[in-house]
């Protein structure tokens, strides 16, 4: 899948949605936040603004909660997410050459986003696929026993 | 109507690194379609249950017959051979050693033949998505047992018996914990399942949900009848979503049954599970954190005392249990305390599910009893050392476990044992290193988790695990003074001392573990310039390299 940023999409339907499948109670912030970020791929100011007029609750406490989990984005990012695990796990079984070699092929620094927009690169901590680490996601796609040789290839895969 | 005389279980959870799972399965739908048995075989898929090497996994029932490594070209031979003919294509089973008897046994003796499975007997065996398969294999008798002949004070005290204590890092003895809370006459009470599981190398509880999720269910409806609860939460890490998709299923299928909701097995007794999603947040593990995310809120632990038990979620009095320790009370209250202590330690009774990981020859997992020790863990599970090195060090329960050298390899792993060797046991992830593994850059990689997951609720641990990052580095990187050795253990004491939560305290843990285990190799890092493994960006040999 495509984590695109769906700008053609209408951002209060989106959220209405959202807040009739969940449920408006702050309970299910979190779970309507996922939702929306899930659609648009982040989740945008207008975003914000119908979550808050819809829970009652502050702007700045939704950016207090979005700003803490890492699964959820403020900002777009690039047609394709790469994650990359840092943890030790994958790092003792050759993560730390590959990190270097997948910096270096893409140009670009945790968090970054490259200039045409085809990437993102971030990190991540073990995502439980440690078996077969080192390990990168790219979207939804799991790769592992990755190898630096293998990065132009896997790469290449995608648009 | 057809009667279905097979059923093939594969081992393809699509968030499995192995790509060619996913397309054994596919080959496996379309070769049994193709010749016409879709009546009569069943093709579903679960979770691993064995050590990686064995997968792609394929077992197929009533025969119980194990293949594997399977590679889709060996589809179209196990379908016709095995599901048309009716025999067993030897040379495709998988390799004994990695698929050995899993039996029931009794106390240990001697070197350890075979795993012992309690938690993990029905993954692999069941179809994960059938509630009938579960109830087949002794699902929900356990329930119905609790909840017509027992009253809640002996299901509590079964629990206490047996001695079981929580498999989620801590150790605390479940059954004592359930007693608080059922002490309590607030009302309403609550049961979590902490399914959140971020510890780096842990992923026993995702097998046991994806693999046998309705135990979880079955488990936490009697904790909820044991301490007079009647709500229950399952927050499952956000990055799960094979294991949310099974339990949704799960529970819809043991409310339909009447497991779930009003007046189970006739008792006047209700109860209710909801599921959470996390969002990325390894704190959120940690369980006031975990409280405080299901309220809505940035998942940010609470200063405790008061606990949970007493004021936990919304403020009321709530038991938090790890998946693992709950997967153990059907079982517990289905066969009795003292089956149970059969397996492992008379202080530490029963098995533990932990991953193999780094450089053994075989990773994965395996469910084995409470005290075995490293070295059989190493040589009989992980198979030995990969390329004939040596063993140097292994990390015990994920990055807030410990550092151990090879010279605590024969100490017994459980509670008590370990905790007298000051080791942590952790979620039962056990990274084991061989002698290229450099003991700083390791705790250097520890120690950048733990400043990016720190939560910096509070100053000793947002700026502690900062500042000993930063030390270490310098030292990897050559700039490294006896001085920052001094500071790294003042920020031990700090780290330990002053930090709110369990974060704060383990992060001090392998920083204290170097330098008590492997100071020579730092401070030749800082005296000789060298990276003694030649792992660090100092060292010669990554000059090379890079
Ligand atoms: C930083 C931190 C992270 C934790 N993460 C988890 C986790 O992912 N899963 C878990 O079961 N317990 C985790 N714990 C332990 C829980 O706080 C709690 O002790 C446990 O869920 C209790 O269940 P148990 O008694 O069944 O082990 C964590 C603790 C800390 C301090
Ligand atoms: S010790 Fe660290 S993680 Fe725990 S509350 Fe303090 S800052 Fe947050
Ligand atoms: S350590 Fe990388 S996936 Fe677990």
């Amino acid at each position: 899948m495509t984590i695109a940023v769906r700008e053609d999409l209408d951002v209060r339907a989106v959220v209405q949605a959202a807040v009739e499948r969940h449920g408006a109670t702050r309970e299910e912030l979190v779970a309507i936040l996922s939702d929306v970020n899930r659609e648009m791929g982040y989740i945008p100011a207008e975003a914000f603004e119908e979550v808050s007029r819809l829970l009652q609750i502050p702007k700045a406490q939704l950016f207090s909660v979005a700003s803490f989990y890492k699964m959820l984005a403020i900002e777009p990012r690039g047609r394709h997410v790469i994650q990359f695990c840092e943890s030790a796990p994958c790092h003792v079984v050759g993560g730390g050459e590959l990190w270097r070699a997948l910096r270096e092929e893409l140009g670009l620094e945790p968090g970054e986003t490259s200039a045409d927009g085809r990437w993102t690169l971030v990190t991540t901590s073990c995502i439980g696929l440690c078996g077969v680490g080192p390990v990168i996601v790219v979207d939804d796609d799991v790769y592992g026993n990755v190898t630096p040789e293998q990065l132009p290839e896997i790469l290449a895969r995608y648009e | 109507m057809k009667v279905i005389r097979s059923m093939v279980l594969v081992a393809s959870d699509p968030g499995s690194a192995d790509r060619d799972a996913q397309e054994v399965y596919r080959r496996l739908q379309e070769e049994i379609r193709s010749l016409g048995l879709v009546e009569e075989v069943v093709v579903t898929t679960m979770g691993c249950v064995t050590r990686q090497e064995a997968h792609p996994l394929v077992i197929i029932y009533p025969e119980a017959v194990a293949y594997g490594p399977v590679k889709p070209d060996d589809v179209p031979l196990l379908v016709e051979r095995h599901l048309r003919e009716g025999q067993i294509v030897t040379d495709r089973l998988v390799p004994k050693e990695l698929f050995g008897p899993i039996s029931w046994l009794s106390a240990r003796r001697g070197t350890l033949p075979a795993e012992q499975r309690v938690v993990l007997r029905r993954a692999g065996v069941i179809d994960p998505e059938d509630i009938e398969d579960y109830i087949i294999y002794g699902g929900y008798e356990a329930l119905g047992k609790a909840l017509t002949q027992m009253t809640p004070d002996e299901v509590v005290g079964e629990i206490s018996n047996a001695g079981l204590r929580g498999r989620g890092g801590a150790g605390f003895p479940t059954g004592l914990k359930w007693r608080f809370v059922a002490r309590e006459n607030r009302t309403p009470k609550y049961v979590i399942c902490n399914a959140d599981e971020s510890e780096p190398g842990t992923f026993k509880d995702r097998l046991i949900l994806e693999g046998d999720p309705h135990s979880v269910i079955e488990a936490m409806v009697i904790t909820g009848y044991a301490v007079g609860a009647s709500e229950g939460y399952i927050y499952v890490r956000g990055e799960y979503q094979l294991a949310q998709a099974r339990l949704r299923k799960a529970i819809a299928q043991a409310r339909e049954m009447g497991f779930l909701g009003e007046n189970i097995f006739g008792s006047g007794f209700d109860f209710d599970i909801h599921i959470h999603s996390g969002a990325g947040a390894y704190i959120c593990g940690e369980e006031t954190a975990l409280i405080e995310s299901i309220e809505g809120k940035r998942g940010e632990p609470r200063a405790r005392p008061p606990y949970p038990t007493t004021h936990g979620l919304w403020g009321q009095p709530t038991v938090v249990n790890n998946v693992e320790t709950l997967a153990n009370v059907p079982p517990i209250i289905q066969n009795g305390a003292d089956w149970y202590r059969q397996f492992g330690t008379p202080h530490s009774p029963g098995t533990k599910v932990y991953t193999i990981l780094g450089n053994v020859n075989v990773t994965g997992l395996i469910e084995v009893p409470m005290g075995i020790t490293l070295r059989e863990v190493i040589a009989i599970y992980g198979k030995g050392i990969r390329n004939g090195a040596t063993f140097k060090l292994a990390q015990t329960g994920g990055s807030s476990g410990s550092i151990i050298p090879a010279s605590l390899q024969d100490t017994p792993m459980d509670f008590d044992s370990y905790a007298r060797a000051e080791v942590s046991l952790g979620s039962g992830a056990l990274l084991i290193c061989d002698e290229n593994t450099c003991a700083v850059d390791l705790t250097r990689v520890l120690l950048n988790f733990f400043r990016k997951e720190s939560c910096g609720k509070c100053t000793p641990c947002r700026v502690g695990t900062e500042r000993a990052y930063r030390i270490l580095t310098d030292i990897a990187e050559g700039r490294g003074t006896l001085s920052g050795i001094e500071e790294l253990e003042m920020l031990i004491g700090g780290l330990r001392q002053l930090s709110n939560c369990g974060l704060g305290q383990a992060a001090a843990v392998p920083v204290r573990d170097i330098l008590r285990h492997f100071r020579a190799e730092v401070e030749a890092h800082i005296k000789l310039g060298v990276c003694p493994v030649g792992v660090c960006p100092m060292s010669e040999r990554q000059l090379v390299v890079a």
